[in-house]
């Protein structure tokens, strides 16, 4: 579904991703990892269209589409999804409200009837339940006042409703204890499906023991720079970043 | 950061011209003129004293400077100080006014038809300088309340006119209420009898029509002991090049354990994307909490005007009155709005809350302005105050002038006050879930008023949400 070829990408003059390749069938969850710096973020950034990031080169296509054409609230409507690695506030707009403005766009994009307050409620409370969310949560201001785990958590279960093609997780487990890690990853074990992929953006191995990727991929200066099955995630745990780092700052001086 | 995207811009719907054979008086203003409207709407000889007197302090009085707002000086000599539509003097029934007239409201969606208005709001339609309808009036006189245009209550009550005219605003308060009580044209008058709780909204609608004529309205509201009543005030006007003068003055009387609610949603044309046009709302409203444990309570949504001088206030004299002053202000393209309040407690254990939420977009300038006051003998006063500006884009403005005096040392007055910025990232948020920039910022912004669209009666707190959305199209940049 989703074709990613030599994406050079930059945020204030900076070039971040130097020639960055990917391709993720339907199914599929891949795991991003790599150092700080990495560019790890950039990619989830840029695949969702965010405005400071600025593509210089390369291409991205999903469904056969050019999805760097596509507005970021259109490739939303087109089921991609990001989970944010630092959910933002919007005082005063209960999360159920904000919620049904996004699940009623997609609707209405896909040529669906929109869901009226009763119905979309229920769908929650449903939602909620499966996910084990506090439905508490729902009436409360998006993100306002919420711990970093109820952030995170409340970033799934957006997820849960509003059902992507594609999910992208930006380093959803930073900051969460391992009892929050758990709920978070539970979640996302559960909306795994064939017609679901996952690009799980990480810094550490720990979350990929919860949520067990079919790929794992290095990232180091803005590239790829190797790429495996969910034993390569153990071997970073092990020997650390520098050993796939070298070969690329080689790559860099060309 | 990148600025967020320019969003087209809608039209002002209201704009429109309705096409009427009107009688409007030559321009400029004299004692003649003031003698002239007195003996149009035939009133007795100890109210065109009133108005004489006010005229001649007028004269001597300055028009203020302290606000905050950049305007070319007026010439009050260039503009018209009556025009009504022709047609036969009013008629208690629908079926001799103009039907034109009727087809205006209908388009600013307020049938005055009795069979097809608004099933729970009563109705005074202002059509520039008079009063060309009232709705609900047979109803609400058998519960014993008056419901009229100023100029009737004048004729068949002036006894409580003469009572409670100017014993708010007095006629030498400030340079516009001097004017308005000057040349006042028409307005609403409610009186709610002794413990009746009135039964449905009371609501004015103002428009203003002919060009180059200033609007001076006067409500007068009335709750007499332990009576409840809620009113709602609405405006537009049409898109002109040249700027027009609204000079309003609204008196509330709140009687012992007697509660008036009044809200306004103000929607005056702005002006342009340049500033060209648009009105000055230069408009003086005042309650006075005369009884113990009454309460006034006002909610504004102020939208329109190019610019808006306006500080509704609360004067609490009972013993345990309460005082409340909502408000939503949003300056857009060339606006300038100086609005807030004034709370002065004089009775013991008298409390006043103040919300004040100002949005600033475009190159629009914002200021709150309030005073609270507190006396010497008003014992175990109780003011809080909130005060939140909302910035969209870089080029606007938000000032915060609080005025706080307090004599008692009993008194607790609080004041908060923040400034925010639509960011950026909050728009990104709301995009990525596929909710437009467009109904992103109305989200965003009607979250950020929701303290005082609660305080506004159902329908009218769906009409501010919508409103805010037009007012804030374009807004970006």
């Amino acid at each position: 579904m989703l074709e990613i070829k030599e994406l050079h990408a930059s945020v204030a003059k900076k070039e971040i991703l130097k020639g960055l390749s990917l391709s993720v069938k339907a199914g599929e969850v891949h795991a991003i990892m790599g150092p700080n710096g990495s560019g790890k973020s950039t990619l989830a950034q840029v695949l969702a269209g965010h405005p400071s990031y600025t593509v210089t080169g390369g291409t991205v296509s999903y469904f056969g589409k050019d999805l760097l054409e596509m507005s970021p609230e259109d490739r939303a409507k087109e089921g991609i999804f990001l989970a944010f690695q630092y959910p933002v506030e919007i005082p005063g707009v209960s999360n159920s409200y904000f919620l049904r403005a996004g699940y009623n766009e997609i609707r209405k994009h896909r040529g669906e009837p929109e869901l009226d307050v009763m119905d979309f409620n229920k769908l929650l409370k449903e939602r909620s339940k499966v996910l084990h969310i506090d439905d508490s949560l729902l009436n409360r201001p998006v993100n306002e006042g919420f711990s970093g785990g109820e952030k995170k958590r409340n970033e799934i279960f957006q997820l849960a409703v509003l059902e992507p093609r594609l999910a992208i997780l930006d380093e959803t487990d930073s900051g969460l204890d391992i009892d929050a890690l758990r709920t978070v990853s539970d979640g996302v074990n559960k909306l795994r499906s064939k017609d679901r992929a996952f690009i799980v953006v990480t810094h550490y191995q720990r979350l990929l023991n919860y949520i067990v990727p079919d790929f794992v991929h290095v990232l180091s200066a803005g590239k790829i720079v190797k790429s495996g099955g969910k034993e390569l995630a153990l071997e970073l745990e092990k020997r650390g970043y520098d050993w796939v780092k070298e070969p690329v700052a080689a790559g860099a001086a060309l | 950061m990148e600025p967020v995207e320019e969003l087209a811009t809608k039209e002002y719907k209201w704009g429109f011209v309705t096409d009427i054979e009107s009688e409007t008086i030559a321009k400029g203003l004299n004692e003649d003129v003031v003698r002239l409207i007195s003996s149009k709407k035939n009133e007795p000889t100890w109210l065109l004293d009133w108005r004489l007197n006010a005229f001649r302090q007028w004269q001597k009085l300055k028009e203020p400077k302290w606000p905050n707002v950049t305007y070319p000086p007026i010439d009050y000599q260039a503009c018209s100080y009556y025009s009504a539509p022709k047609q036969n003097v009013k008629k208690g029934s629908m079926d001799e006014i103009d039907p034109e007239l009727v087809k205006t409201y209908e388009k600013l969606g307020i049938p005055l038809d009795e069979q097809k208005r608004l099933s729970n709001v009563a109705v005074d339609a202002v059509f520039d300088s008079v009063s060309v309808a009232t709705t609900a009036k047979d109803y609400l006189e058998k519960l014993g309340i008056i419901f009229c245009s100023f100029s009737e209550a004048v004729q068949k009550h002036p006894d409580l006119i003469r009572k409670y005219l100017g014993s708010v605003v007095p006629s030498n308060d400030n340079f516009f209420a001097s004017l308005n009580s000057a040349v006042f044209s028409d307005g609403s008058f409610c009186w709610i009898p002794k413990g009746v709780k009135c039964p449905m909204e009371l609501s004015t609608y103002f428009r203003i029509n002919a060009a180059d004529t200033g609007q001076f309205e006067r409500t007068l509201i009335v709750a007499e002991e332990g009576a409840i009543v809620s009113y709602l005030e609405g405006c537009t006007a049409p898109k002109r090049d040249t700027n027009q003068l609204h000079a309003a003055v609204v008196e509330l009387v709140a009687q012992k354990d007697a509660n008036i609610k009044y809200s306004t949603v103000q929607n005056w044309y702005p002006g342009d994307k340049e500033g060209k046009g648009g009105i000055y709302n230069f408009v003086t409203k005042r309650g006075r909490c005369a009884g113990a444990n009454s309460k006034i309570s006002w909610t504004q949504v102020e939208t329109g005007s190019a610019i808006t001088w306006k500080y509704p206030s609360v004067i609490l004299q009972g013993d345990n009155s309460v005082g409340e002053f909502y408000s939503v202000a949003v300056v857009n393209n060339r606006q300038q709005a100086d609005t807030g309040t004034k709370m002065i407690h004089v009775g013991k254990n008298t409390r006043s809350t103040i919300v004040s939420k100002g949005i600033s977009a475009g190159k629009g300038q914002n200021t709150y302005r309030g005073q609270v006051k507190v006396v010497k003998k008003a014992t175990g006063a109780r003011n809080y105050t909130q005060c939140d500006s909302l910035l969209i884009g870089d080029r606007c403005g938000a000032h915060t002038f609080p005025y706080i005096e307090v004599q008692n040392s009993s008194a607790r007055v609080e004041h908060e006050a923040s400034t925010s910025k639509i960011s950026e990232d909050q728009i990104f948020y709301c995009k990525q879930r596929g909710v437009s920039t467009e109904n992103a910022i109305n989200m965003i912004v009607n979250g950020f008023c929701k303290e005082v669209f609660r305080e506004l009666p159902m329908e009218f707190a769906v009409e501010a949400q919508k409103l805010l959305g037009v007012s804030l199209d374009g807004s970006v940049g």
